[in-house]
């Protein structure tokens, strides 16, 4: 591969603007405490598509070479690993790193293994994930981890797990820098929304090309422009919660803060974004927000059915306002419900037409 | 990008190459396949699957309430989550004696047939096709690529392409036409499931007693609008697959024999029956028997049974080569069924997994994956059965039952008739999968797009169904519970690969067991305690190649084939590297690695 430019040259630059990479490898390894479901997620997006990355049709990124289990189009094995395995020598470079699963503590289960990717090809011994983390993030030019697990340790680090798995930063520590001067570079949501994912790893190759400053991140290190705002603040059923209308059980079109739904307190765009292309979602079409974006998921959230022990001050105190408005709203709804009286089909004009109306002066202006 | 590889030693004639595949790629999940190959008898020897990832959710999942069972479950895979939450949810019906609105029922079947078509879709064309198209077969086979370059399609006025090679060309990965309106199709199939369940892969609108999906009338129409907009795709997608497939039977004499094994199928039953369902286990032969996929065991070419009480009291969950303690002499949890059937303390039910890892050694325990087996109790054998990858399975067991019978669908005791209607450019057509003779790598590629069909008929008439029901005002989707203290439930469901069973034990109202049983653990297991192999094991043990590489650029697409037919899903449930051919050793009998351990 020809050789674009070494990381010293991009790393650390005044104003964060890296030297333009024309050239990038995407190293993705799925092999963490995964179902994978962050990769499918990925496919669904068409804002913009994999592929258009992929095949170099949005302008202004650089030229990608996507490595991803799934969509690989090799056979596998060590096809599949041939770049994974230069990057770990240091001779492919520059590459983003993305970790898809938690992390799992391998310092606990004596010659086992939790999860692996390949074997070491001397001793043919499996290599698990941390061993390639331990290789690969100090050298990758930027570290994204995606999905809920690989950021937060997510639904396979929950209480009583036998692996004791953690999110990528728990790892490597919080204040880690990658190559390329980046922080860990967090997507979370389980799955990871399709479009908010591509989005940020658009901004990030923007960044390569040196058309971008780094991606705007917020103390978890999640993108700002994503997940600044809460669940709720996006919610087309907040409307009924302001209004103090709440569902009783999920055939209700109303807000479902009583019956487990945790909008208020997370940090999520889907009922605004949609799931994909603007459709489906979460409270917004009648599925209770579990807060699967959150790093104290799931064990802060469950059980989920359940209301959450805040929304009954919440729901009590907007209950007298709610009411007195929902009814105000209802008598102004009535008067908005009924037409004029001038549309009618009766013999004369009573629109209160006038060709020679003028505005009726009260003052006289000199000139 | 030059990245040197590792060069094969050359292996002399009668030495059998170690090859092995260590991620295997295109695949939900992490599997490996680790093969002995005999060169000069062009056959695999040997064959070992392992999976090498382990995350515990049986484990942490007691003592949790039961109703967040669907939600935790669904994590267990990225692409067929959906199946586990419904799966669960039917089990949590049962435990909690409720029965799921008509109207709810339809949704949910709504939202699975939407994961079928995605699912098989995305699967089928730009994962598994990629081994038959046209940049693969130019370095695995390039006689094969010649001869397709002058046959005719026979169905080319159908789908327009003149040649087998041109449709080999249309599914290169990221660069064919098809590889890029397949990719396209699984978007709209996944905003069809979204519609019905809010969200892809992990549902937000499916709770146990039902759903929360508005059962407003443009959800339907919108749903409906994107089925008849993706028919024609579906019917060029059938016609190409069987013209390529065909093609293969012809090109390479033999080549049923790869991924061939003995015809042990299971399907467990998909798409409830909303008039019969009731989620009692002591109707439960009933309302399976009433599914719109028959549940249903087949052993060499026969029906065993279609009763999910035998189905359920059957399963046994073996050990021998996985990395776990035995469980046997743990205090069982259910002793009898609730028709007073006794339950054996290998059955999910009575299940406890003790994870103990260790170094792998094929010799001895070399996986992650448990060794489910059904008992025959004709025979007393532990059958390893598989599912095809999941539509095989089900197209055989339907077909064989000759109990479906819809407008768009009907079972004739030999085949499958599928209806779908008129599309933008072609008209309806009845397209008919019949039993085919072998239980091979093909036949169950072939089936897997005959059951995106399948899905499409069956979703128009649960659309209809429904708009029946919420025109004559019926809108119930849910139904209120209460989670008792004691209680016991079984959910099962086809997912996508084939067979789901979830096995739910409720004590002092939170989970005591609960143990998910997706189809790649039936498919992708290790050899058992009787020294049985797994279904991957069995189909690619002995199987012959036809590559025309030697073992110095062996790439191994025939191997490659004959496990991704299966459809694997390790999350659920291995991984191949073709590393270093190494020389194992001389070998002087056709039987070396017939016994082992």
């Amino acid at each position: 591969m020809k050789q674009q430019h070494t990381i010293e040259e991009s790393a650390n630059r005044p104003g964060g603007r890296p030297a333009a990479i024309d050239e990038i490898h995407i190293l993705w390894i799925s092999e963490g405490m995964s179902c994978d479901g962050d990769t499918v997620s990925v496919t669904a997006s068409s804002q913009p598509s994999i592929e258009d990355v992929v095949n170099g049709v949005i302008p202004g990124l650089p030229k990608v070479h996507l490595h991803n289990k799934v969509l690989s189009p090799t056979l596998g094995g060590e096809h599949f690993l041939a770049p994974f395995r230069a990057a770990a020598r240091g001779e492919l470079e520059p590459f983003i790193f993305v970790v898809e699963g938690s992390i799992p503590n391998e310092k606990i289960n004596g010659e086992g293994y939790w999860t692996s990717f390949g074997n070491d090809p001397e001793t043919g011994e499996p290599l698990t994930l941390n061993w390639w983390i331990d290789r690969l993030a100090p050298r990758a030019w930027a570290v994204v981890a995606i999905g809920t697990c690989a950021t937060y340790g997510g639904i396979h680090a929950m209480a009583g797990n036998p692996t004791g798995c953690m999110g990528l930063a728990d790892y490597l520590g919080w204040d880690f820098t990658s190559a390329g001067g980046l922080p860990i570079v967090n997507v979370p949501g389980c799955p990871v929304q399709p479009e908010n994912f591509m989005e940020t790893l658009t901004w990030v190759l923007y960044h390569a090309a040196g058309s971008a400053p780094p991606p705007p991140l917020d103390e978890m290190l999640r993108p700002q422009w994503l997940f600044g705002k809460t669940v709720h603040e996006g919610c087309d059923r907040g409307s009924y919660y302001e209004q103090a209308d709440f569902a009783g059980d999920y055939n209700s079109p109303k807000c479902q803060v009583k019956i487990g739904c945790w909008g208020p307190v997370v940090n999520c765009n889907v009922p605004k974004r949609g799931w994909m292309s603007g459709i489906g979602g979460c409270p917004n079409v009648g599925g209770i927000c579990i807060a699967c974006t959150m790093p104290g998921f799931p064990d802060k959230f469950m059980p989920f059915m359940d209301m959450p022990p805040g929304a009954s001050l919440s729901s009590a105190l907007v209950k007298p306002y709610g009411a007195f408005i929902r009814r105000m709203r209802g008598i102004t709804n009535v008067t908005a419900n009924k037409e004029p009286k001038w549309h009618h089909n009766r013999d004369e004009l009573t629109t209160g037409y006038d060709p020679r109306w003028r505005p009726r002066r009260t003052t006289t202006r000199s000139r | 990008m030059a990245i040197s590889e590792p060069a094969p030693a050359p292996a002399k004639p009668g030495q059998l190459v170690e090859m092995s595949w260590d991620p295997i790629t295109r695949i939900i999940g992490n599997l490996g396949i680790y093969t002995k190959i005999d060169f000069a008898k062009r056959r695999v020897v040997e064959c070992h699957a392992t999976s090498s990832l382990f995350r515990g959710y049986s484990v942490f999942m007691k003592g949790k309430d039961p109703r967040d069972a669907g939600f935790i479950t669904s994590r267990i895979c990225g692409i067929c989550g959906d199946n586990h939450t419904t799966c669960s949810v039917y089990a949590q019906n049962m435990a909690y004696g409720i029965k799921t609105p008509p109207l709810g029922e339809l949704i949910l079947n709504l939202g699975e047939a939407a994961e079928y078509m995605f699912d098989h879709t995305i699967f089928q064309d730009n994962l598994v096709f990629v081994d038959f198209c046209e940049a693969m077969v130019k370095q695995t086979n390039p006689s094969v690529l010649q001869r397709a370059q002058t046959t005719e399609a026979p169905n080319a006025e159908l789908h327009g392409k003149r040649t087998i090679a041109d449709i080999m060309t249309a599914f290169n990965p990221f660069e064919g036409e098809l590889y890029k309106e397949a990719l396209a199709v699984s978007r709209v199939t996944r905003e069809m499931f979204c519609l019905m369940e809010g969200r892809h892969v992990h549902p937000s609108t499916v709770y146990p007693g039902g759903v929360g999906t508005m059962p407003q009338p443009n959800v339907f129409t919108d749903y409906l609008s994107r089925l008849i907009g993706i028919v024609d795709f579906i019917k060029r997608a059938v016609a190409m697959n069987n013209d390529v497939f065909d093609f293969f039977y012809e090109a390479l004499p033999g080549y049923e024999e790869v991924g061939r094994r003995r015809i042990l199928l299971g399907c467990w039953g998909a798409f409830q029956n909303p008039d019969v369902v009731d989620y009692r286990y002591e109707t439960m032969n009933e309302w399976g028997k009433a599914m719109y996929v028959t549940p249903g065991i087949v052993v060499d070419g026969e029906l065993v049974t279609n009763n999910l009480v035998d189905i359920n009291l059957g399963i046994r969950i073996l050990l021998g080569s996985s990395f776990y303690e035995d469980w046997v002499n743990e205090e069982p949890f259910v002793t009898r069924d609730p028709l007073g059937n006794p339950v054996d303390i290998r059955h999910p039910w009575n299940q406890t997994t003790l994870p103990a890892p260790g170094k792998r050694d094929f010799a001895d325990k070399y996986s992650w994956v448990m060794s489910p087996r059904w008992l025959d109790p004709r025979t007393g054998e532990h059958l390893a059965l598989d599912t095809g990858g999941g539509p095989f399975a089900r197209l055989y067991v339907t077909a064989l039952s000759g109990l479906v019978d819809t407008p768009y669908v009907q079972s004739t005791g030999q085949s499958v008739r599928i209806t779908l209607p008129k599309g933008r450019t072609l008209p309806e057509t009845t397209l008919e999968w019949r039993i085919p003779p072998w239980s091979n790598a093909l036949e169950r590629n072939r089936a897997r797009v005959y059951f995106v069909a399948y899905s499409a008929a069956m979703a128009l008439w649960f659309i209809e169904q429904a708009l029946e029901r919420i025109r004559g005002g019926d809108t119930k989707v849910f139904q209120e519970f209460d989670v008792p203290d004691e209680a016991i439930g079984c959910g099962f469901h086809e997912a996508v690969r084939g067979v789901l069973s979830h096995h739910m034990v409720i004590q002092d109202g939170k989970i005591a067991n609960y143990h998910p049983y997706p189809p790649t653990p039936w498919n992708a297991s290790p050899r058992d305690s009787y020294g049985t192999p797994g279904p991957y094991e069995d189909a690619v043990q002995d199987m012959p190649i036809f590559e025309e590489n030697g073992p110095e650029d062996f790439k191994g697409v025939d191997i490659m084939r004959a496990v991704r037919s299966f459809d694997p899903c390790l999350p659920c449930g291995v991984h191949m590297y073709l590393g270093k051919g190494r020389v194992l050793r001389k070998v002087h009998s056709p039987m070396f690695g017939a016994t082992h351990g």
